[in-house]
């Protein structure tokens, strides 16, 4: 009886041990609404790894990236897996707070090829580090209102022809509309300009050596700004700064807006809040001037600190080079697919109901296997900021093109060290 | 002495209590000081000798001496935001007090019967969130779409006084010239409420017999405002205009909400503290934006010095 009973106590013990051995419990911090894209993603990874409980830690997402760079900082409180967006990939990548992904044992470099290419330089240190997985992108797309190009008797076509023949199509169109703007601002074309064209090894602000490429003599920068100052000057835009700012939402409520340049995903807020009513009169085509540029895209890291990393991987690997999952998360939130192999789904074929049927995906797919790869540098939040700052000057009128670049350069120079 | 000795002859807990009791009931304020208070101050000192970005870990911080205060003084938009962060504390600050001190004069005599109804819908402001702020000054400012435009240019339109008003929409938040009054204008009309509210609790503490004895006399009421009133609201005036300095040096939500934290057209909105901010978050320069922030603390401690200088003295000094 003794020997049973301890015999059993024993068996307990183990099994329990056991358990404790193979379920691990690992944390992922995420902000919405790639938190929906995790949570249906659970039950498929679930099957295939179901000793990995999966706990989901979602934050807003300004609240989310301030919480990771504390953790970062402090070395404590990050997730196992945490989602990192475009915007803050240059600032996560210096130190060494995340894992380094292209090492073994995660080798991430083989998944190279299947991704669209510009996404993994994105994910790229200037040190070579690989510090996250792309998962879903942005490619960017002129959208328009059908019905006022009709109007005004102007063709897609013709609009994204050159910037010139934007501008010029556009001011017809604006004429046949009164009350009208071609676009929410006039920054957003030097944006896409500044996007485009660049040589081998240059980034936005900086080429691979650290150089700052910002000044009154790089044509790139003189071209985007010339173009933008030319909208503004023709009365074309709305004046509305950057996107979701309140006269931005606010013209596109009312209808106001003939183009818009943005990503694919806008228009899941077009039809879910920003241009409810506009249903079927807003298209897709390309950028103008035949350039491609991206509009944000998420990332997944491992924090260093993670006791879990080979499970965070196992995961990563699942959200990111899994085709079936790629497209659950397309499907979930509508933000297009990193892994090339998830493009090729059907879906990808079907008509975007809200643009009146246009099968825009596929347009879509194309643009993102052309746009170029960008070298990252850890200053280009600061430089974007007084590249920023120049270009308002010069679109109000307080500086010329030559001086606002000149000082810029300066100003980025100074903080370059 | 006897207590005392009673005391310590009894020892164990109750001499214990007697002790330390009463650092244990303070204890709280100064744990809180400690920790959110004083260590923040200490560690933002030493911060701003470090060249430090967030993100990389506190192990990655490197001494540089004093290179991050040259940085900040060798920096042109520093300087600038320092210029713009003088200028709206003027333009907000100023008019804060000039239509305060008449409206609480006001309330205090004429209005006293509906004191209580006019001092909260002055202070309302005050207490209002500053998001649901920012919806309704967007609303009145918008260039498309604003009320303040539409009011305009209907007035335009209006037979012979319509030539006084604009006929173009003016771009309140977008224009260099128009940025630093419209977060003015906001910054007075959220914070008069509040002088207003100060400078009224200075009139209830000046005694009626003066008012009473300058009647006697033959004073008239604005004799009795400007040998009573003003003078005594000295003491009170210095609190005011104490906190409106620092207040308006420190200004950040209003020209942060309204410019969507560009700083706006022109940069003209763009704030010490908001640069500082940027500084921390996107520049991720935490070095350089501690320092900064010591040398905004130099401007404010020298001119709440210089304010000291002129109105420190109370009312009625130097006039015996």
């Amino acid at each position: 009886m003794r020997t049973m009973l301890s015999l059993t106590l024993a068996l307990t013990a183990s099994t329990l041990g056991m358990a404790a051995a193979q379920t691990k419990t690992i944390t992922v911090s995420v902000f919405p609404d790639l938190d929906s894209v995790v949570k249906a993603a659970l039950p498929g990874f679930k099957k295939l790894y179901p000793n990995i409980n999966v706990k989901i830690n979602s934050l807003a997402y300004a609240d989310h990236h301030t919480a990771l760079t504390t953790a970062l900082s402090t070395g404590k409180g990050a997730g196992d897996v945490v989602a990192v967006d475009f915007g803050y990939i240059a600032k996560f990548a210096e130190g060494n707070g995340l894992v380094d992904l292209s090492k073994a044992p995660y080798n991430a470099g083989q998944y190279r090829p299947q991704f669209v290419a510009y996404t993994f330089p994105q994910a790229t240190a200037p040190d070579g580090r690989m510090i996250a997985m792309p998962t879903d992108i942005g490619p960017g797309s002129m959208f328009y209102r059908s019905d006022m190009l009709k109007r005004a008797g102007v063709r897609a076509t013709d609009l994204n022809r050159s910037w010139e023949s934007y501008i010029a199509a556009g001011r017809k169109v604006v004429a046949a509309n009164p009350g009208s703007f071609l676009i929410p601002d006039a920054g957003e074309a030097a944006q896409i300009i500044l996007r485009t064209g660049l040589g081998a090894g240059e980034g936005l602000y900086f080429d691979r050596s650290g150089k700052v490429l910002v000044g009154p003599d790089n044509p790139r920068y003189v071209r985007a700004f010339t173009v933008a100052k030319q909208i503004r000057d023709a009365k074309l835009d709305a004046r509305a700064g950057a996107a979701f700012s309140p006269d931005w939402t606010t013209a596109f409520q009312k209808g106001n807006l003939a183009t818009e340049f943005s990503g694919a995903w806008l228009v899941g807020h077009m039809q879910n809040w920003l241009a409810k009513d506009y249903s079927g009169k807003w298209a897709a085509q390309n950028l103008p001037g035949n350039t491609y540029a991206s509009w944000g895209g998420s990332f997944y890291a491992i924090p260093q600190q993670s006791q879990n990393k080979a499970e965070a991987w196992a995961l990563i690997k699942y959200l990111t080079t899994n085709p079936a999952q790629q497209v659950l998360a397309f499907k979930t939130t509508g933000a297009f697919p990193a892994l090339r192999a998830a493009a090729g789904d059907p879906i990808f074929n079907e008509g975007v109901p809200y643009l009146g049927g246009q099968k825009a995906r596929i347009q879509w797919r194309q643009a993102a296997l052309k746009i170029q790869p960008l070298d990252v540098n850890r200053l280009d939040p600061v430089a974007e900021q007084i590249v920023n700052d120049a270009l308002n000057t010069v679109l109000d009128g307080s500086k010329d093109i030559r001086t606002a670049l000149t000082e810029a350069q300066l100003l980025i120079t100074r903080r370059a060290r | 002495m006897l207590a005392r000795s009673t005391s310590a002859r009894r020892g164990g807990w109750s001499g214990f209590q007697r002790r330390y009791a009463p650092y244990i009931f303070i204890s709280p304020f100064f744990i809180l000081f400690l920790v959110f208070g004083l260590f923040p101050i200490l560690f933002n000192a030493y911060l701003s000798f470090q060249q430090w970005q967030p993100g990389t870990g506190l192990g990655a911080m490197k001494f540089v001496g004093l290179r991050n205060y040259t940085d900040n003084l060798t920096d042109p938009t520093f300087w600038q935001s320092l210029k713009n962060t003088a200028v709206l504390a003027v333009l907000s600050g100023l008019p804060q007090h000039l239509i305060a001190i008449p409206v609480a004069f006001a309330v205090a005599g004429v209005l006293r019967r509906m004191q209580h109804l006019v001092t909260a819908v002055y202070f309302l402001p005050y207490i209002t969130s500053i998001v649901a702020i920012s919806v309704i000054f967007f609303t009145l400012f918008s260039w498309q779409y604003g009320v303040i435009n539409a009011a305009l240019s209907a007035l335009h339109h209006l037979p012979l006084i319509g030539g006084l008003f604009p006929a173009d929409r003016i771009n309140w938040l977008g224009e260099k010239a128009y940025v630093q009054p419209a977060i003015a204008l906001v910054v007075i009309w959220r914070y008069t409420g509040w002088n207003m509210l100060l400078y009224l609790s200075g009139l209830q503490a000046i005694p009626k017999e003066l008012y009473e004895a300058a009647a006697v006399d033959g004073a008239t009421g604005w004799q009795s405002f400007r040998f009573i009133t003003l003078p005594l609201l000295r003491p009170i005036m210095f609190v005011a205009v104490t906190l409106s300095l620092i207040g308006g040096l420190q200004l950040f939500e209003e020209p942060f909400i309204l410019t969507n934290g560009t700083g706006g057209a022109g940069q003209a909105g763009l704030t010490t503290i908001m640069y500082m901010y940027r500084t921390y978050t996107s520049y991720s320069d935490a070095g350089v934006a501690a320092a900064m922030s010591w040398l905004l603390f130099v401007v404010i401690g020298a001119l709440t010095l210089l304010n000291n200088r002129l109105f420190g003295r109370s009312g009625l000094a130097g006039r015996d």
